[in-house]
């Protein structure tokens, strides 16, 4: 199944928790300390990684949503 | 000798050693959400202990409905004008005026900021480290470490030049001890923000590479003295004794556990897990600002209603069952738990990632150092801090 990663700057509360866990996919902005995707869709392998990161966002600004053709909301 | 179950002390912050106090566990019963006495600050007003982990996520995940500003025991209007000694207090701003003033901190906090002071840090804490070996054995390890070494960390993140540092140091730990009498208190925050306030106008002048030296030159025009003051305050309120307790405690409990001491020191793979979990387990800030309900909201099956106060025990919520399998069993190899010891929500800590690798560095190089560390007094000895905003020890005698 495919997936993609949302992330929400505007809820995003800077803390590098993201990135320290999963950096292939998370990065933090110089300008705002903010979270930056790397990617929005990536290798299958660190879905559980990125499901983790996502649990732990302390602002719940990480979202996690299927792609494939009947996707709902994860 | 006081101690940390005195009934003198509000319940929120009673401990038993390593543990929330069991009164505080009796009196939440299971329940998440209860009514407490909040003292005679609170007067008529409802003051509820949010203990649940799910429960405390919610409140502090909520800042549309639940409040810092400081209405709990205010003396001013609670939406008057804030008081001088609050400005640029983050913790007592709600969005969008937190947003605002939080925007132009973040970016000095960021992992790669971070790793640019790590060297730094790496370098203090050897030299707290070489003069440890040079007077000891014995040694008073919070006078001699755990204490210091935070406040040097933080003088090199903010830019306190060498000279002074010693000096604001020591006005900086006179207005953390001041406690909760309200004159002392505001003698020794005005000791301290009047040094501060001189060192914000030399970096507005001669900003050099610190924190408040890249705030001046990058949103100089954006941000008052007072509020770059006010922020200042806070980090050293936030900064300073949460890490000292994480490593006085930290260690002592380390102690306790000689198998997973031997694991953090020898295995720099295990380091980051142990810290997270020291983290979790000892959870040194009883609570978080208190908030404040804006309109009548349900938690946990308790309608708790406007203008009715809040307060969340982080260490009951590491603790709760919710959050992870056998709570009350301290494992460094655990999967890291998504712990709530550094807040929730909008305020969550802004120092995190700098908290995280001082424990980071200070505890292994502490551990190598001393591989034959051990108490000097029967555990038993050992003083818990009492009325303090972060759970610690006040002494704790080591030798090697
Ligand atoms: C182990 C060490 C630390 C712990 C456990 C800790 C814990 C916390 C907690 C629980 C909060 C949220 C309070 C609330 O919601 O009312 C917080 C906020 C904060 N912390 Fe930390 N902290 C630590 C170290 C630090 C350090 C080293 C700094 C800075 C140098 C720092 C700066 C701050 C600031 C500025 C805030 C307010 C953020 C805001 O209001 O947006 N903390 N901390
Ligand atoms: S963990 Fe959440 S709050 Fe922290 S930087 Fe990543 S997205 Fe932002």
């Amino acid at each position: 199944m495919s997936w993609e990663i949302h992330v929400d700057r505007a809820r995003c509360a800077g803390s590098g928790l993201c990135l320290a866990q999963v950096p292939a996919v998370f990065d933090q902005s110089e300008d705002d300390g903010k979270v930056l995707l790397n990617t929005p869709a990536p290798e299958p392998a660190l879905a559980a990684a990125v499901r983790t990161a996502a649990g732990r966002c302390p602002s719940g600004a990480i979202t996690l949503h299927e792609t494939g053709p009947d996707a709902g909301g994860v | 000798m006081p101690s940390s179950t005195d009934t003198a002390v509000p319940v929120h912050t009673r401990r038993d050693r390593f543990d929330p106090a069991g009164e505080l566990r009796l009196m939440a019963g299971g329940e998440p959400v209860t009514r407490i006495d909040g003292g005679p600050q609170a007067g008529d007003v409802p003051v509820w202990l949010v203990t649940g982990y799910a429960e405390v996520r919610q409140v502090l995940g909520d800042h549309r409905r639940f409040s810092t500003r400081r209405r709990f025991g205010a003396r001013t209007a609670p939406d008057g004008p804030r008081p001088d000694e609050l400005v640029g207090q983050l913790l007592d701003y709600d969005p969008p005026e937190h947003t605002r003033l939080r925007q132009f901190l973040t970016p000095e906090f960021t992992l790669r900021r971070m790793r640019r002071l790590e060297p730094g840090i790496t370098a203090l804490v050897t030299e707290h480290l070489d003069a440890m070996e040079r007077s000891g054995p014995p040694a008073d390890l919070m006078a001699a470490y755990a204490s210091p070494v935070p406040g040097a960390a933080l003088c090199q993140f903010i830019g306190v030049p060498r000279d002074d540092r010693a000096d604001f140091l020591r006005r900086c730990h006179a207005f953390l001890a001041a406690g909760r009498g309200r004159r002392r208190r505001a003698a020794a925050g005005e000791l301290l923000s009047r040094y501060i306030a001189a060192l914000v106008a030399r970096r507005r002048e001669d900003p050099d590479d610190g924190f408040l030296g890249m705030l001046a030159r990058d949103h100089g025009d954006r941000i008052t003295d007072a509020e770059l003051r006010g922020v200042c305050v806070l980090l050293v309120l936030a900064g300073l004794d949460n890490v000292s307790g994480m490593l006085g405690l930290g260690t002592l409990l380390l102690l306790g556990h000689p198998g997973q001491l031997a694991l953090m020191r020898d295995d720099p793979a295990a380091v980051d897990g142990a810290v997270d979990e020291l983290l979790r387990y000892l959870t040194v800030p009883h609570a978080p600002t208190p908030r404040t309900a804006l309109e009548d909201v349900e938690v946990g099956g308790r309608l708790i209603r406007a203008g009715e106060h809040v307060v969340c025990s982080l260490p009951m919520a590491n603790r709760d069952g919710a959050l992870l399998a056998e709570p009350d069993r301290f494992d460094i190899t655990r999967e890291p738990a998504a712990h709530v010891a550094f807040g929730h929500g909008v305020h969550h800590c802004l120092g995190a990632t700098m908290a995280r690798m001082e424990l980071r560095i200070a505890f292994p190089a502490l551990l190598r150092r001393f591989p034959g560390l051990r108490l000097a007094v029967p555990e038993s000895e050992v003083p818990f801090r009492v009325h303090a905003l972060a759970h610690g020890v006040d002494r704790l005698p080591v030798t090697w």
